[in-house]
């Protein structure tokens, strides 16, 4: 039995251990506050450093490229969030790095840090629970996926004007999206808390 | 106010609190949480003064979002700034309607619904409200998950200005509303945020409240 109190309506409930897959949802205002899902370690842990090395590989490879006229051009993610340097957009370019790349990247860097020790045997750091937090708080920060959606927009809109090619980057980001876009729906992080409860 | 204790009690009325990051229940008379480090507050502090001042916020830069440019393009020699809803006209005499939808979506329907629908639930909190307290939870909850969406028409602008320097043949730049926009759509993330949905449980329905007055 784990004492918990819904997230949206406080409403206090005794929950007992539910088998896997069994969601349960709040009495009053019908919120889910056990989701039932299971925490792999292992998969957790390895997806968080493959988005991690994706992400890092993405920034130094050219995403997308264009040629039209005998004229051509690429940009990378950074010169992606660069373009609003000039003038009073500027403080853009750090929004739009952060977001789809710097917080995505964050993110799964601190899982790495607070799970990659319990895996493999070694005392947990002091700042997991805290670094974990964090990374909860930047949820909505994350905009990844986003940002992909906006891609394929981008590629309607100019697919008719000029060629297109795609980079390197743009697939590594494709890959890491999709991993976060998985471990979103399949990832609890309660049973991340539990890990981390269980190691202090 | 009366305690609704149709279904159990709160862990406010239990003299606990539940932790806003990691859900850990504690003793209320904690400052923060043992197990992540959270400062502990039965309810967000504040709650409605924060979520109008950032409601304001977003809807004043919505404002300038629709009356700049989002982009400027120059083609062949010829210059043209779209606004949002402009560059949704062009891309309907295009023929990219898919395209055209997802923007208006994304820029006009999404923003305007949230202003209409934290405006609303604000409002719920200071006079009764005809909307269950139901139908209130989930208007939050899908406030809170499509909001964030919005950001997809200044990741369009980037990756078209960044694209698309081709020179003389072809230049797309960003113009000043995309900042306004993105800023917007941060405010009203935080206002949305700021608004503590267990306040639409802290009182009754106003059937109740009259009975007590009675
Ligand atoms: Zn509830
Ligand atoms: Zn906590």
């Amino acid at each position: 039995m784990t004492l918990l109190a819904c997230p949206a309506c406080d409403l206090l409930h005794e929950v007992p251990d539910l088998a896997p897959g069994r969601r349960a949802r709040c009495r009053r205002c019908d919120t889910v506050i056990v989701s039932g899902q299971r925490v792999s370690l292992d998969r957790t842990l390895a997806m968080a450093v493959a988005v991690t090395v994706l992400i890092f590989f993405a920034l130094f490879f050219p995403f997308l490229s264009i040629s039209e006229l005998g004229l051509s051009n690429s940009a990378t993610l950074i010169e992606i969030a660069l373009v609003f340097m000039s003038g009073w957009t500027a403080p853009l370019t750090i929004a739009v790095a952060l977001t789809i790349v710097g917080i995505p990247f964050l993110r799964a860097a601190i899982l790495v840090y607070a799970l990659g020790p319990i895996r493999f045997g070694y005392p947990i750091p002091d700042k997991a629970a805290q670094a974990f937090r964090l990374s909860q708080a930047l949820r909505p920060w994350a905009m990844a996926e986003i940002f992909f959606l906006g891609s394929a927009v981008a590629l309607v809109k100019i697919i008719d004007l000029a060629h297109v090619g795609f980079g390197a980057a743009f697939w590594a980001f494709c890959a890491a999206t999709l991993i976060i876009a998985f471990e979103r729906n399949t990832t609890d992080s309660a049973a991340i808390w539990s890990l981390i409860d269980d190691m202090e | 106010m009366v305690p609704d204790r149709r279904y159990g009690v709160t862990a406010r009325e239990a003299g606990l609190v539940a932790c806003h990051r990691c859900e850990l229940v504690s003793e209320k008379d904690l400052q923060r949480c043992p197990r992540c480090n959270a400062r502990l507050r039965s309810r967000k502090p504040q709650s409605l003064q924060r979520v109008w001042a950032w409601w304001i916020a977003g809807f004043l830069a919505y404002i300038p979002a629709n009356l700049y440019p989002m982009l400027t393009t120059r083609q062949l020699g010829r210059e043209s700034a779209d606004t949002i809803i402009g560059g949704v006209i062009v891309l309907i005499e295009y023929g990219s309607v898919g395209i055209a939808l997802i923007i208006f979506v994304a820029s006009v329907v999404v923003p305007m619904s949230k202003f209409l629908v934290i405006a609303l639930l604000a409002l719920s909190i200071m006079r009764p409200s005809r909307l269950s307290q139901k139908a209130r939870i989930h208007l939050h909850e899908v406030i809170e998950f499509v909001g964030r969406w919005s950001m997809v028409d200044v990741f369009v602008v980037a990756l078209l200005a960044a694209l698309v320097q081709l020179g003389a043949a072809a230049e797309v730049n960003p113009g000043p509303a995309a900042i306004c926009f993105a800023l917007s759509v941060a405010f009203t993330m935080l206002s949305a945020q700021a608004f503590d949905p267990r306040l639409i449980w802290d009182t009754l329905p106003a059937k109740s409240k009259m009975e007590k007055q009675a």
